[in-house]
């Protein structure tokens, strides 16, 4: 039963997945309205299991293992294709099939129209399939199946648009920037496998204690460089934003609430090994932390909606990787569920707005929507709030947890980094609030006419991330008290490492917590001054320090660098193959040729004039006998017979002078 | 007791005569008679040995051949019913097909 449960989970998806694949390759044999329902059917499925799966683990918290079947073996390596059940899995579980399903929701109504309906939502499902058995797998390999499985659906996604040169590019980009990562994250599991001789996690878990230091570091490093590609933190973040040209439930469910985060899972999955290795554990945290700021900072003077909330995400991601580099763990995975939340309403929010606009991006072609379509105004001001960490909201709550712990574990640079961040992160979140939503309306008179607000299927979805962005933060205070809430309670038995002594540091903790909101409120008016009170101010402030709103706003020339020092190289490369190709290896291919058609027409002289002559030789020979042979056969029965004879008296008289000389 | 010489003699005067048949008869029908007096001829002298050295295999074989006979006469009745058909001649040097 419990078997089965958790194994119908991934099932239901992957069934949706074959049912709609085959209905788009047979040509359509049922309509669209079929096609959604079997997606978000499956995937609510999905939740309901889930459901009953965290309540079977509540009971019994200790990790279950599900062997579905022995995948292959040979020598000392056996792999199962198996599911580990344990707190963080059931909270993944959760996460993914809960927002997932809302997401999909949103996607029938946002989708709408579009061409390849059904193609999109298979896709999705396959996505969620992908998901699920990356968080669900009980070992390296299968976890690596859902890890590739996600960075296709990404780049299938991004590429939906696929007659669009820019979707294309991005969808390459995002494939080829992951697969450096992935490339690292399989050295981890050959370094794995070739020191401990196994690759389920919880031998690999028990045993980690036993490798020596070089080896645990090597390990934690590629399985950072894995993380890193995967969650988009320095230096692999660029495909990120660009993975904006993907439809905007994509941008929602795969770059924001699920894939992106899977670094994160990954590295917490792990923690058994980054314990062992304090400096690699190090780096997680100083890259998450120079990577939140580094993105808050991009996303602070970008004008398309969705790059702004893309270069959030990867701030957003930094503070998670942060969080792991100080060893809080439980803050990483509680700050990833609430940024699940927050961040998939702000996308499907500012979706929402896209579609009212008739696809309008710009948030300098925007502004006074707030009463033209009010519930998406509504909210769109929650999230704000919630990742702007107003007090009491879910972002406040865990973004407070992450900066206390970088504090209280001594690591001052890593929180003035991430308190910077924070107050960034408040600062442009209003900033796109105020530019889209207040002020003067900037539309096009084409866009304002068609103006509407989205139908009910997108905004309920969006109603109930917006309550969760409000109450979901209280599953970590309650009932324990700060950080010894629900959820901290819940994922104890897994992450058993010390992660910082609450008790003693009550007084700080609520210190620190003043802090950052009064950070999170000063971020929140000097955009309200810049805005709303005083709209001339931006421009002046950015007359006057032209050459850093330069820099922001080309990113840094990051792509630029990359593109020439990698991307050109590479292509620079190809061209010289190529010109060694037509000089070098073409031409001897023509010279081979020339000697060959040479030796031919040789050859061809010689038949003609020597082989020929010799075979009408024998042809003339054969001709002439056979007209003098032809003579004997008359036709007649009677000369046949005459013949035979003939020859029978001719053979015995032969036989008899044979044996006569033979003396007999 | 006769002996088997004279056996041989009967046989080889058989044969001969059958020999002589289907080189000199122009009718189709007398030619597979003399072949079926050469095939007697063989048979009297297969019986005649076989009876001599004491041995059953010989008059086996004379069986085997009468029952050869007996379908090569099918045959070649046959063969002459159909050229009879077409050409309306049952001499043998008024046929002429037999060749390349």
């Amino acid at each position: 039963m419990y078997e089965l449960i958790v194994t119908l989970i991934p099932l239901f998806p992957l069934l949706a997945v074959l049912a709609n694949g085959l209905n788009v390759l047979a040509g359509y044999r049922y309509s669209h309205d079929i096609a959604h329902r079997l997606a978000w059917g499956s995937i609510l499925l999905s939740f309901l299991c889930s459901v009953w799966v965290l309540g079977q683990t509540l009971a019994h918290p200790d990790p279950r293992t599900v062997i579905v079947y022995r995948w292959f073996f040979g020598g000392d390596l056996t792999v199962n294709f198996g599911f580990l059940i344990d707190p963080l899995t059931c909270i993944m579980l959760l996460v993914v099939t809960g927002v997932g399903f809302l997401i999909h929701v949103y996607s029938v109504g946002y989708m709408q129209g579009e061409d390849g309906f059904t193609r999109f939502f298979v896709y999705m499902n396959l996505f969620m399939v992908s998901m699920l058995l990356l968080v669900m797998g009980n070992n390296y390999v299968v976890l690596f199946i859902g890890w590739e499985g996600v960075g296709l659906c990404s780049y299938l996604l991004i590429g939906y648009y696929y007659d669009r040169v820019s979707a294309a590019q991005a969808a390459t980009k995002a494939f080829v920037v992951n697969r450096i990562g992935d490339a690292g994250f399989l050295m981890a599991i050959f370094l794995i496998f070739a020191h401990l001789g196994t690759v389920d996690y919880l031998d690999v878990f028990a045993r980690a204690a036993t490798l020596d230091q070089t080896a645990t570091t090597a390990i934690a490093l590629c399985l950072l460089i894995g993380a890193i590609g995967k969650s988009a933190q320095l230096p692999l973040y660029t495909w990120l934003p660009d993975a904006m040209e993907g439809p905007t439930p994509v941008s929602a469910l795969i770059h924001a609430a699920t894939m992106v985060t899977a670094g994160v899972y990954m590295i917490v999955r792990n923690h058994a090994i980054y314990d062992l290795a304090p400096d690699a554990l190090l780096l997680v945290g100083v890259i998450g932390a120079v990577t939140a700021l580094f993105a808050a900072t991009i996303a602070l003077v970008q004008t398309d909606i969705k790059r702004v909330l893309a270069y959030s995400t990867v701030s957003q991601l930094g503070l998670m990787f942060l969080a792991c580099g100080v060893g809080a763990y439980t803050a990483a995975i509680f700050h990833l569920v609430t940024h699940a939340f927050f961040k998939a309403l702000l996308f499907l929010s500012a979706g929402s707005v896209i579609h009212a606009l008739s696809g309008e991006q710009d948030i300098r072609k925007m502004g006074g929507l707030w009463d033209k379509i009010p519930k998406t105004h509504g909210v769109f001001l929650i999230g704000t709030a919630a990742i702007a960490g107003v007090p009491f909201l879910s972002g406040w709550w865990s973004k407070d947890e992450i900066l206390g712990h970088a504090f209280t574990q001594g690591h001052y640079v890593l929180w003035a980094l991430g308190a910077t961040a924070a107050f960034c992160t408040a600062f442009y979140m209003s900033r796109l609030l105020y530019l889209t939503f207040y002020g003067e309306s900037r539309l096009d008179h084409e866009v304002a006419h068609h103006l509407h607000e989205s139908p009910t299927v997108m905004i309920a979805p969006l109603l109930v991330l917006a309550l969760l962005s409000v109450v979901g933060g209280l599953i970590g205070v309650i009932p324990g008290g700060l950080e010894n809430g629900w959820f901290h309670q819940f994922l104890r038995p897994v992450i058993h490492a010390a992660t910082g002594n609450g008790a003693a540091h009550d007084e700080l903790a609520y210190v620190l917590m003043g802090v950052t909101t009064v950070i999170g409120v000063a971020g929140w008016l000097l955009a309200h001054y810049f805005y709303k009170l005083k709209p001339e101010q931006p421009d002046l402030l950015m007359n006057r320090m032209r050459g850093a709103y330069t820099l922001l706003l080309n990113k840094y020339w990051v792509d630029e660098a990359y593109d020439n020092a990698f991307v050109e190289p590479g292509k620079a490369l190809g061209r010289g193959c190529d010109r060694v190709d037509q000089a070098g290896i073409d031409r001897a291919v023509v010279a081979v040729e020339q000697v060959t058609d040479l030796s031919g027409a040789g050859s061809t002289w010689i038949e003609k004039h020597v082989i020929y002559s010799g075979l009408n030789v024998v042809g003339y020979g054969n001709h002439l006998a056979a007209r003098l042979l032809r003579r004997l056969q008359s036709g007649l029965v009677h000369h046949y017979a005459a013949i035979l004879v003939g020859g029978f008296v001719v053979l015995v008289n032969l036989i008899a002078l044979f044996l006569w000389f033979q003396g007999l | 007791m006769v002996p088997v010489s004279a056996y041989v003699m009967v046989s080889a005067i058989l044969f001969v005569t059958g020999l002589i048949g289907v080189l000199v008869r122009r009718n189709f029908i007398i030619v597979m008679m003399s072949v079926e007096i050469m095939l007697n001829a063989a048979n009297i002298n297969l019986v005649a040995i076989a009876y001599h050295l004491d041995s059953v295999a010989g008059q086996i074989m004379a069986l085997f051949v009468i029952a050869i006979a007996a379908g090569e006469a099918a045959v070649g009745l046959a063969i002459i019913i159909v050229v009879f058909r077409g050409k309306l001649a049952t001499n043998v040097d008024q046929i002429n097909l037999l060749k390349w």
